[in-house]
């Protein structure tokens, strides 16, 4: 761990709200396309056997 | 390959399908390195302490909130003139990640300035233009959930994006139309004298690359997303029409 000083509680609440909020925004968008990608292959399926 | 056959969802579902494990790898390792080399690595700045290691997260952020609207108006003025599809779905995929963006590039911008400005918020021409930014960004992904009819609702955001698309330019060059503010100018410029130094140059250069390629991996992701949404709610509607 780098030596911060009396900045570190700036220094580390900024990586950590970065963190966060790129990790918020990568797992909603893997969620999303594992969700809509189920219900595609189901309503196809649901069309195939008519 | 030509660029307009990526117009066609089949096409561009086949190709972002190889392009993204590379995209992603890619994100994941320049994010990594840059923001390592850069929080570990680089030494305190002589007036700004410590903070200055901030600039590799809040810089990158702030210039792809900027550029994200930039890429969403261009792939508006797409769906206004050619009426492709897939470029009215990349443009409302990549908003949510603009959103995300500039709430980095504004949470971080606090963080920082309380301790350099005595403030966390300053109603300076960058700053404000910048958060206007961020509400045009909600009103944007407001106006996709509101309108029911997919393409009413590209064709009415695109106006949206066009508007905002001036606080864009704005958040970018606001300390040049106004010479006043607490803001600094670019932190990066082809003019060596107004660059930062070298020793945080490189870091931020590799941590840029980072958030590009992440964007990049984002858009593509979501933007398979929204074809497949859309192919989903046709075979609804048509399933419901079968039934009735």
């Amino acid at each position: 761990m780098p030596e911060l000083g009396k900045y570190a509680a700036e220094v580390l609440s900024a990586y950590a709200a970065t963190l966060v909020l790129l990790a918020a925004i990568v797992a909603l968008t893997a969620w999303r396309a594992r969700v809509v990608r189920r219900q595609l292959d189901m309503a196809e399926g649901r069309r195939r056997d008519g | 390959m030509r660029f307009w056959e990526f117009a066609n969802p089949t096409v561009f579902m086949r190709w972002t399908a190889r392009a993204l494990p590379p995209l992603w790898a890619g994100a994941g390792i320049a994010l990594a390195v840059g923001l390592v080399w850069g929080f570990f690595f680089t030494p305190d700045d002589y007036r700004q302490g410590s903070t200055v290691k901030i600039i590799y997260i809040h810089v990158p952020a702030a210039m792809m909130a900027i550029n994200i609207w930039i890429m969403m108006l261009a792939a508006s003025l797409i769906w206004v003139v050619r009426r492709h599809h897939v470029s009215a779905l990349a443009a409302r995929a990549a908003a949510p990640v603009g959103i995300t963006m500039t709430l980095i590039a504004l949470i971080t911008g606090a963080i920082w300035g309380q301790p350099m400005w005595g403030t966390a918020w300053a109603w300076d021409p960058r700053l404000t233009s910048f958060l206007v930014l961020f509400l045009f960004y909600l009103a944007y992904v407001a106006l996709w959930a509101a309108i029911d009819n997919p393409d009413a609702a590209a064709d009415l955001t695109a106006v949206l994006c066009l508007v905002g698309s001036v606080f864009a330019v704005l958040s970018r060059y606001a300390v040049l139309f106004w010479n006043q503010g607490l803001h600094q100018g670019a932190s990066l410029s082809l003019d060596k004298e107004h660059n930062v130094a070298d020793v945080f140059f490189w870091p931020l250069v590799v941590s840029i690359v980072g958030f590009v390629l992440l964007f990049l991996a984002l858009l593509l992701t979501r933007t398979r997303t929204e074809i497949r949404a859309r192919r989903l709610r046709a075979l609804e509607i048509r399933a419901r029409m079968e039934a009735a």
